[in-house]
């Protein structure tokens, strides 16, 4: 699509919703969000520069093959799933550290179950890209 | 194969003798537990191995079993000698020699496993391994189509025996073989014992390769020699043999068992042995006498005699002996004169004395002469025969007339090639090197050794296999070169004149066998055309299921989504449509219209923009059910969904040709409506009833303490329901690539 204003309005705001998209990942154990919504957000970011710049500029954005990010997103939610049987918890166990933790603050939590949630951004975030980029490509 | 012995004897290498060193010492250890087990012991070994389903790594060495390995270590080490010359310096010998050996450790676990799963596990190791052994030439169209025919016949055996195994487990409450052996009585009487019977029967019929399921046997010899040698003698075959006589304290004793085995096993015998004799090709006729001696094994597995008992025993072992040796033998003939064709061989007893010499000892005990093992292992036959149950003369009748063919085929392989006086011309055969006489000549003197000293044979062995099969060490005939003047030894006289006659009258009655046998319907091409039907089928389905129409994709999914509903629905009876709509505020309705606006517009419209637009309407309206009911997650989530799934159809979609007139079908409106009323019934059916919240207030109670999270919902997605969540995003990869290899696959050009 040739639009300047849209690819100029784009570069902000796919860098916003990027960073939007992690907000809402990080938030998303207490408040609503998470991994999922994540991923879904950040892939929308990618989409719209596709969109507004070429696939070829958003890949060359991207730096790395979207496939790729979803299979690292994979593995990284099965290895914060086997981390707990090494504790001899059943698989995906959530395994849990306070960092500064007192008696009435938890300090700063710190946990398998957000490793996993990383995972899960990744693999939607990937896995979206990698069917967007190929589509715009082939038609 | 022609083209004499390979001129480098010296074999293949480590790789070649280590295979012979490895089953040569598994063979010693058997051997040295022979004492014990002669003196009455039973060794047992047991592993847990699924401790969850209490079953065992366990293993049985008794008297059947020892009897077995004895048989598979002993003949694999002078196979595995034999094939490092046959195949000696052949490009892939260490793929075969591994595909040997893997096959001979299986066929040990399977007669040595003393676990149902166990015992199955290793009788399919045995099918695949044998699938590769036939299938070794495999730049051999005909040898890879008889390997898989050996892997089909045995393989939908093997589905049946498994659904028997699992029967029999579940009648007997343990998959232990010693442990319901020793409640014996419990599963003749079981109510289903009948099935198991049958199930397991077709899983040994098929293995044992009995009348009606024997065509796949004679085609396996598209193996190499030594390959059929080690298959036919002592184990691939007799695997089925073995597992009916494992089950024999168990099973054997009703009337289905004696007259299912009697009669197929009668049958067997008999109609191998005549074909034996229609065969020109040496390897071909011996194929068909193990088929006659699988059968011999099935009709005295029915009785429950001691001297049926007996006789199984020493008629399994002098089948193994001569067996092995004689296939080695043709082995050594195909190598040295170029030709397996009986016509086209004679006199190559003096230019190979040693090959001509075992293959005589191995043929006279085949033919059942005395001094050897199989005069007296004919003489327990009768014994046996004469004993049967069922019907002693039938039974006697059918084992004369196949020992009496076994004869004749005796003197068609192993005499005539040597004895013959016209050589054909144009050969120069010469003796085997020694890897290869070896084998055949310590198998064919066992088999006389065995004759003349038979106490040797029957306190190592025979008695103890009696003892595994009855219980009873009284049971247990004793093996004799003269046991007086009785019955068997007129049946033995009448025997070898009957068997001489069709000796010397072979070659016409071949001819007559031929006309005779041509008539009758051919299972193998009957198997090839069955294969075919079966393609053709699988082609007919996939041209009316997968038309490459998506419409009629979606139609039939839909339609299949409809029927299921709606057919429950009937069955289940129809819900109770208690809905009460006093709650309901203006935003509900608006909402509700504005879902249904934007369906009507899709229906409506003829532009693919607005066709889009309206759809994520539908969706936008669905998104804000979801907030309605403080579904934030949800509705968030939705949202997105949405958003990228307008831009996804919007890419592809645009650059299609514009749509035609909007035109009316009326399938397509009536299963339309169909799948809105099964949906909204069911929904409703929901409702009406009072849900079961305990899940969800579990949840609520132990989200926080527990999982930390105050967002219930993502916390089921990342902690307590992780492994699903898990389960779904690989599915969200594999869809993604598998889309993503679809489109590359079909796309024209374009960048990178």
């Amino acid at each position: 699509m040739n639009s300047v204003i849209l690819r100029v309005g784009t570069r902000y705001l796919a860098g916003l919703l990027l960073v939007f998209s992690f907000y809402m990942m990080l938030r998303g154990h207490n408040e609503p969000g998470g991994g999922f919504i994540g991923g879904l957000i950040g892939a929308t970011g990618f989409v719209l520069y596709a969109i507004a710049c070429g696939t070829e500029d958003a890949r060359a954005a991207l730096r790395v093959l979207p496939q790729t990010i979803a299979i690292w997103g994979l593995g990284i939610a099965l290895l914060a799933g086997v981390f707990a049987a090494v504790f001899g918890d059943a698989l995906f166990t959530g395994q849990w550290l306070f960092i500064g933790a007192t008696d009435d603050d938890k300090g700063v939590p710190l946990s398998t179950v957000l490793v996993f949630d990383i995972g899960v951004y990744l693999v939607v975030f990937g896995s979206i890209l990698t069917l967007v980029f190929a589509m715009e490509e082939e038609v | 194969m022609a083209g004499g012995f390979p001129t480098d004897v010296r074999g293949n290498g480590a790789i070649g003798v280590v295979p012979v060193l490895f089953s040569a010492a598994l063979f010693v250890y058997f051997a040295s537990l022979v004492p014990t087990i002669a003196a009455g012991d039973i060794l047992r070994v047991s592993v847990p191995w699924v401790a969850s389903l209490g079953i065992d790594f366990a293993v049985l060495v008794d008297g059947l079993s020892l009897t077995f390995a004895l048989l598979i270590s002993g003949i694999g080490t002078l196979v595995l000698l034999y094939s490092n010359t046959y195949l000696a310096g052949h490009p892939q010998y260490a793929r075969f020699a591994l595909f040997l050996t893997a096959f001979m450790v299986s066929m040990l676990g399977l007669v040595l496993a003393d676990d149902l799963i166990l015992l199955f596990v290793f009788w399919e190791l045995t099918t695949l391994t044998s699938y590769m052994l036939i299938g070794f030439s495999h730049e051999s169209e005909k040898s890879r189509r008889n390997a898989l025919q050996a892997l089909f016949v045995t393989g939908a055996g093997g589905v049946a025996f498994l659904a028997g195994l699992i029967l029999l487990a579940a009648a007997t409450g343990t998959t232990s073989i010693s442990g319901f052996i020793a409640m014996e009585e419990d599963i003749r009487q079981h109510a289903m014992y009948l099935p198991i019977l049958i199930l397991l029967l077709a899983g040994t019929f098929t293995k044992s390769a009995q009348v009606p399921f024997h065509f796949w046997l004679p085609n396996a010899m598209a193996a190499p020699t030594p390959v059929s040698a080690f298959l036919h003698s002592a184990t691939m075959v007799k695997a089925g043999v073995y597992v009916m006589a494992r089950l024999h304290p168990a099973m054997a004793g009703t009337d289905v068992w004696l007259w299912t085995l009697t009669i197929f096993g009668a049958v067997t015998a008999v109609f191998a042995s005549l074909l034996a004799l229609r065969q020109t090709d040496l390897k071909q006729a011996l194929a068909y006498t193990t088929l006659m001696a699988l059968g011999t094994l099935t009709l005295f597995l029915g009785q429950e005699s001691g001297y049926a008992m007996t006789a199984f025993g020493t008629f399994l072992i002098v089948h193994s002996l001569y067996k092995a040796a004689l296939f080695l033998v043709v082995g050594c003939i195909d190598l040295s004169a170029g030709t397996r064709e009986t016509d086209q061989l004679g006199g190559l007893g003096r230019l190979m004395p040693v090959t001509a010499f075992s293959a005589a000892l191995a043929a006279f005990s085949m033919a059942g002469f005395p001094p050897f093992l199989g005069f007296i292992g004919k003489e327990l036959k009768y014994a046996g025969a004469l004993a049967v149950a069922s019907e002693p003369l039938l039974v006697a009748g059918a084992v004369l007339l196949s020992n009496a063919l076994m004869l004749a085929v005796a003197g068609v392989v192993a005499f005539r090639p040597f004895w013959r006086s016209s050589v054909p011309a144009g050969q120069s055969p010469r003796e085997a090197p020694w890897q290869m006489w070896a084998g055949p000549l310590v198998l064919a003197c066992l088999g006389a050794l065995f004759g003349i000293y038979p106490d040797l044979l029957q306190v190592a062995l025979i008695n103890p296999m009696v003892v595994s099969l009855t219980g009873e060490i009284s049971e247990a005939k004793e093996l004799q070169l003269w046991a007086g003047f009785n019955i068997p030894l007129i049946l033995s006289v009448a025997t070898f004149v009957l068997g001489l006659l069709i000796y010397a009258g072979h070659v016409s009655l071949r001819a007559r066998l031929a006309s005779v046998f041509g008539g009758l319907p051919n299972l193998d091409t009957g198997w090839d055309r069955f294969l075919h039907g079966l393609k053709e089928f699988a082609k007919l389905q996939t041209r009316i299921v997968q038309n490459g129409k998506l419409s009629s994709y979606l139609f039939g999914t839909f339609l299949t989504i409809a029927a299921g509903i709606l057919l429950t629905l009937v069955y289940t009876g129809m819900p109770t449509i208690a809905v009460d709509l006093s709650d309901v505020e203006w935003k509900h309705t608006s909402i509700a219209f504005l879902t249904i606006a934007g369906s009507l517009l899709v229906l409506a419209t003829s532009s693919r923009i607005a066709a889009i637009s309206a759809l994520g309407v539908v969706g936008i309206g669905i998104a804000m059910i979801f907030i309605v009911f403080s579904a934030p997650d949800v509705a968030i989530t939705q949202l997105l969904v949405e958003t990228l799934v307008v831009v996804l159809v919007a890419v592809v979609m645009l650059r299609l040709p514009a749509l035609p007139r909007a035109e009316f079908r009326p399938g397509h409106a009536v299963l339309s409506l169909a799948v809105g009323a099964a949906v909204t019934l069911t929904v409703v059916s929901v409702v009406s009833n009072p849900l079961d919240l305990r899940v969800t207030e579990y949840f609520e109670a132990t989200s926080w303490p527990e999982a930390y999270g105050r967002n219930i919902v993502n916390v089921i997605l990342v902690d307590f329901r992780a492994l699903d969540t898990f389960g779904e995003i690989a599915v969200v990869v594999i869809a993604a690539l598998s889309a993503y290899a679809l489109l590359r696959t079909t796309r024209k050009g374009g960048p990178e």
